[in-house]
């Protein structure tokens, strides 16, 4: 059975609607990316997905035991959150937050849960260091790291290499691609990278009005709107 | 000097000030730290207004209990202020300008028709170190027993919540309600300070001491920890200086609060220069 199924799903934004019968599913080990213009409706998806926003219309349901507060969110970094007095530590941890429930402290499984993922992406040397004062990959590292803490399944990326430079940028993606391949950990992830999303998704979301188009990464290519990027794109180089 | 502040704590009005003083200090730190944090602080300078229009219409038409008169109304203004800041529709600054100077103009007027302005009023703009009542003194410890179990019972939601809300909200915490807690407790608080702080310069509890712990704490449970003490420790000495020289209560706190701002910024400032060459070797 299918982690996410969308099936028909609408949602409008402020009374217009910005996603009509919508329909895709995703596996556990895809890693899907969801591209389009800004304001095809991407924001909206997410919001859907992640349960905090209802559909117009149609219904979006999981399967394999996922539950709804179980998804790996990695939101796109608010400018508040850019010189927030917090250590690596604290802000992983905050990532097990969804196993608590009513308890008000933190298990010591919880606490080796977020040692070991801060391991795992390599940033055990920072454990000890103040969020703030990290640079731009390194904080995307503490965020993917405490969205690891929340699921083991699926992890939900929105625009995860906004304002990285190119090298950190391959860095992050390749982290992602080694989680997906090695670990068996379904991605879906926003982006507006579409050469990137094509290089290391195994399915493509391009939302586009009523050209929207679902698929593997193969037919993507091959399909109209993907033909239509890829030649403005190649022009380009 | 000292005989000085021994004798000042043989006087029950000055004992009830220090305590209620130092307790909706702790209370205004810890809430500030998280709405300082979120961007939210500017509601606390709204709230503080809309608590002084409240009053005076509370002291033109004679209620019997103005301070109960005043807390539902702040209460409310302050979930609307919230939804405000929530709404990206309409700027969240300018409307709480808005709120503000309209309350104090509602305020000021209904006083001046009424009675004037009498030392009662100019007692809730700039504050009193006589204002505080043993019932006042009641609400103050009921209240700051509330905010600090609060903090401790939920540290952590308030943690994920200031930190990061989308992601609070996609794995399951119900932001919302911790931030109408936060909000409703920031009211009261408001509302009682009011007193002893003055209307205009309460405020200031809710923002210095976050500002002044985050210059040099680099976690965020030192961030807590410093600004409640912080707080306690401004607002006593602040009100030992009232007391030995006569000057006016609220502005006495907000003043050493600027001095420790100071001194917090300038050690920060060196010991990250410190940090910085230590890095790069």
């Amino acid at each position: 059975m299918a982690l996410i199924k969308c099936e028909n799903v609408s949602f409008s934004y402020e009374n217009t609607s910005v996603i009509k019968n919508l329909n895709f599913e995703v596996n556990q080990g895809d890693y899907l990316c969801i591209v389009g213009e800004n304001g095809s409706g991407k924001s909206t998806l997410i919001k859907g997905i992640l349960g905090l926003k209802s559909a117009a219309d149609g219904k979006i349901t999981r399967g394999d035991g996922l539950k709804k507060n179980e998804t790996g969110y990695l939101p796109q970094q608010t400018p508040a959150q850019k010189d927030f007095p917090a250590s690596v530590y604290e802000v992983v941890l905050s990532g097990r937050l969804n196993s608590r429930g009513l308890k008000p402290f933190y298990s010591k499984t919880d606490k080796q849960i977020a040692r070991d993922n801060i391991k795992r992406l390599n940033i055990a040397h920072l454990e000890k260091r103040s969020y703030r004062d990290l640079s731009g990959g390194q904080q995307q590292r503490v965020l993917l790291a405490r969205a690891l803490c929340a699921s083991k399944k699926i992890l939900l990326l929105d625009e995860p290499v906004t304002g990285l430079d190119p090298i950190v940028t391959e860095d992050m993606y390749k982290l992602i691609d080694e989680l997906n391949k090695k670990e068996n950990i379904t991605i879906i992830m926003v982006s507006h990278d579409i050469k990137s999303s094509v290089k290391y998704a195994t399915h493509i979301l391009h939302l586009n009005g009523d050209k929207t188009f679902f698929g593997t990464t193969a037919d993507y290519i091959k399909s109209p709107v993907g033909k239509a990027f890829f030649l403005e794109d190649n022009e380009n180089v | 000097m000292f005989d000085e502040i021994i004798k000042m704590f043989s006087y029950d009005f000055l004992i009830r000030a220090v305590i209620g003083g130092s307790l909706i200090a702790l209370c205004a730190a810890l809430l500030g730290v998280s709405l300082v944090l979120k961007r939210y602080s500017m509601i606390g300078d709204g709230l503080s207004h809309v608590g002084f229009g409240a009053l005076a219409i509370a002291a033109a038409v004679n209620a019997a209990a103005p301070l109960e008169f005043a807390i539902p109304i702040v209460v409310i203004a302050a979930f609307f202020l919230l939804r405000i800041s929530e709404n990206s529709k309409i700027k969240g600054d300018s409307a709480i300008a808005i709120i503000s100077t309209a309350s104090l103009a509602i305020g000021i007027t209904v006083a001046t028709m009424t009675k004037g302005m009498n030392a009662d009023i100019n007692s809730y703009l700039f504050g009193s170190i006589i204002a505080m009542s043993q019932k006042d003194i009641i609400i103050c410890i009921v209240l700051s027993v509330i905010v600090i179990a609060m903090y401790i019972f939920f540290y952590h939601k308030i943690f994920a919540v200031t930190f990061d809300e989308s992601f609070a909200k996609a794995t399951g915490t119900k932001a919302n309600i911790y931030n109408m807690i936060i909000a409703f407790l920031t009211a009261l608080t408001i509302t009682v300070g009011m007193k002893i702080m003055g209307s205009l310069l309460i405020s200031s509890l809710i923002i210095f001491p976050a500002i002044t712990s985050m210059r040099i704490c680099k976690r965020f449970k030192t961030v807590v920890i410093c600004s409640g003490i912080i707080a306690v420790l401004c607002s006593i000495s602040g009100l030992i200086i009232s007391y030995l020289y006569n000057t006016p209560t609220g502005a006495s706190i907000v003043l050493t609060n600027v001095c420790l701002l100071l001194v917090f910024s300038i050690t920060g400032t060196i010991s990250d220069k410190i940090n910085a060459k230590k890095f790069s070797k």
